[in-house]
């Protein structure tokens, strides 16, 4: 197994390089610069911020450059927030972002899993189809509606929970910005684990185990949960990387101060550096989380091993 | 009293497409130490008059009648109780080794649970037992493979798994669902010695389902010949082999290859298929197919008669008229 991941891991440096490059060159295809504005600045103003930041060297100078950066852990600094580097930003803003993300996947994963296993154990009934149209319901309604509907509800009219801002993560600010993350992951996990454990039940191994005159719950608990699992796990390490790097929609209408909106605005402002900073730790993210989705595969599927 | 008496038991499905009556009207007896084949086509409703035994019907599925397992009438059992009865008093061999095991579970888990369950052993003790249980089934090096997952053991040795599995609480009856078909034929034969040693050493009961009449000859001391949930012919092995009475078996006997049979010389098979359980049909259900039928097969069904001692037919042709009619179809 350490060899394998070991592999893996080296397997991703290719992986790595060419979202680099992309990343690099397609930021620079965009049409504008970090220093447009609505008025054109002088011309040597502009020109000296260009030197400063060696953005007049040629095309190739710049992106040897940065590679040697990156190697050496250094995203640069932002062309926007112009007192901090993009590390800082990624250091101040991922945090959130992860304490959001995590807290939505756990949820998704208890709420999401047990709500699947149950509706498939009740198939064809009103806990059924309970279940399935809520589910429908959190795929289908965008996160810009369901946030601004959860703010009203209980902040405006119920005021329990404040409406928005992160006040250093306190828990009564984080309930709302949760609760709409999670939402579509809970509904997405909820129709998977369902789909997972219908199959499963009809399976023969399943059969075998009621001749065995097992009682039901530990027909589901022993042989049950662990193969109904499988699609969820495959489903969610993706899934997770991308809700632990924040969702810009919540953390607009939350106003947290999280990863999600440095990818949009970032790219808004040309802020070259600040785009693929966070592109690149997205990408790392990701090879991360298949990484991780494919070791806890080996540890619930016997069958599956690596070398 | 018998091990286990089937009386008047009927089964059906209710599907989108309407009820379909699986099983009509069945009686058997098995008794302990007896071995039971039921034979029959797919379709025949032998796979589920068993599952109807272990009380593992599918959910829009009805049993009526009774099943009488020395003496309880199994269709009138609480399910928490038919969970003491199951893996305990009757245990059941699925046909497909391959997919009948978790493979998600080792082996020791999978064969250790049922003991625990049932006889509160503890692990070590349902270990050791286990073990046994392997040895017994000639599993070879044994102590080495118990911590095994299913994937690593080859498609007999998971049937062996299957058979120490449901052999590990002494069941008084053993229920075997083409415990053989998945398997090649020298496997097949080390398997049905195997249950046949069980047998006598127990003294268990076995019910053989199987569309193998080669498996029910060697095993077998009674047949039930099933065709579209109903008994056919039913009598002891010398009875349906030597002197079968109904069609029906008779073709199921004549589609046997044998091996003096010359080269080239086309098989024997049934004309036509069974028929559509959903559909209600006229008169003898194999009539359609029928080499030998009649205007009266058409008319109404045949009662199942006692044509000798203990041999049962469902059948208006006389077994003279049988042979007649064939040795015609010869000369």
């Amino acid at each position: 197994m350490p060899s394998y991941i070991l592999k893996r891991l080296l397997s991703a440096i290719p992986t790595i390089f060419v979202i680099i490059s992309l990343a690099f060159f397609l930021i620079r295809a965009a049409p504008g610069g970090p220093f447009d504005t609505d008025r054109a600045l002088p011309p040597e103003v502009e020109a000296n911020l260009n030197a400063k930041y060696h953005l007049d060297d040629p095309l190739v100078v710049q992106y040897g450059r940065y590679l040697w950066d990156v190697l050496r852990g250094d995203l640069g600094p932002s062309f926007q927030y112009r007192d901090f580097t993009v590390n800082e930003l990624i250091a101040s803003g991922f945090p959130v972002s992860l304490r959001l993300g995590l807290s939505a996947v756990l949820l998704a994963m208890v709420i999401g899993g047990a709500a699947g296993i149950i509706a498939a154990l009740r198939q064809n009934t009103a806990t059924d189809y309970g279940v399935m149209s809520f589910a429908m319901l959190g795929i289908s309604i965008p996160n810009f509606v369901v946030a601004p509907l959860l703010i009203m509800i209980f902040a405006v009219n119920l005021g329990w929970l404040p409406a928005g801002g992160w006040n250093d993560g306190a828990f009564k600010n984080t309930i709302l910005p949760i609760v709409s993350l999670a939402l579509l992951q809970v509904a997405f996990v909820a129709r998977i684990a369902r789909g997972a454990m219908i199959e499963v039940l009809r399976s023969n191994y399943i059969r075998t185990a009621r001749a065995k005159g097992l009682p039901g719950w530990q027909i589901i608990l022993k042989h049950g949960i662990k193969p109904a699992m499988l699609p969820v796990v495959s489903y969610l390490g993706p899934a997770a990387a991308a809700v632990i790097t924040g969702s810009v929609v919540i953390e607009q209408i939350y106003g947290i101060p999280g990863l999600g909106r440095h990818f949009v605005q970032g790219a808004l402002n040309r802020d070259y550096t600040l785009v693929m900073g966070v592109v690149i730790f997205y990408g790392f993210l990701i090879i991360a989380f298949n990484l991780l989705v494919d070791i806890i595969y080996a540890w619930l599927d016997p069958k599956v091993r690596y070398s | 009293m018998s091990l286990l008496e089937v009386k008047n038991l009927n089964i059906e499905f209710t599907t989108l497409d309407g009820v379909v009556n699986a099983v009509n009207n069945l009686n058997f007896a098995v008794d302990k130490g007896e071995a039971l084949g039921i034979v029959g086509e797919s379709g025949s409703g032998k796979s589920q008059t068993i599952l109807s035994i272990m009380g593992l019907l599918a959910s829009n599925g009805r049993a009526t009648g009774e099943i009488l397992f020395k003496g309880q009438d199994l269709l009138k059992t609480p399910e928490k109780e038919m969970n003491r009865i199951r893996g305990k008093q009757i245990a059941m061999i699925f046909q497909d080794p391959m997919t009948s095991l978790n493979p998600y579970l080792r082996i020791s888990t999978q064969m250790t649970e049922v003991l625990r369950l049932h006889e509160g052993c503890s692990k070590a003790e349902a270990r050791k037992r286990a073990l046994e249980m392997l040895d017994l089934v000639k599993i070879p090096d044994a102590k080495n493979r118990l911590d095994r997952y299913p994937h690593e053991f080859s498609g007999g040795m998971r049937q062996r798994v299957v058979i120490a599995m449901a052999l590990l609480c002494r069941p008084e009856l053993i229920i075997a669902d083409e415990p053989t078909t998945a398997l090649d034929v020298t496997v097949q034969a080390q398997i049905l010695r195997l249950l046949e040693d069980i047998r006598q050493e127990f003294n268990t009961g076995i019910i053989m389902i199987t569309h193998d009449l080669g498996v029910v000859a060697t095993i077998c001391d009674q047949v039930l010949v099933m065709y579209s949930g109903a008994v056919m012919e039913r009598g002891s092995l010398q009875d349906i082999f030597k002197r079968p009475l109904n069609p029906y078996t008779r073709g199921l006997l004549h589609s046997v290859p044998l091996p003096d049979q010359s080269r080239g010389e086309p098989l024997y098979s049934i004309p036509g298929n069974p028929p559509n359980m959903l559909q209600k049909i006229q008169g003898c259900a194999f009539n359609p197919r029928c080499e030998f039928s009649s205007e009266r097969c058409f008319q109404s069904k045949p009662e199942l008669i006692e044509a000798g001692p203990g041999h049962w037919k469902a059948c208006y042709r006389e077994s003279g008229e049988l042979e007649a009619f064939e040795r015609g179809k010869v000369s």
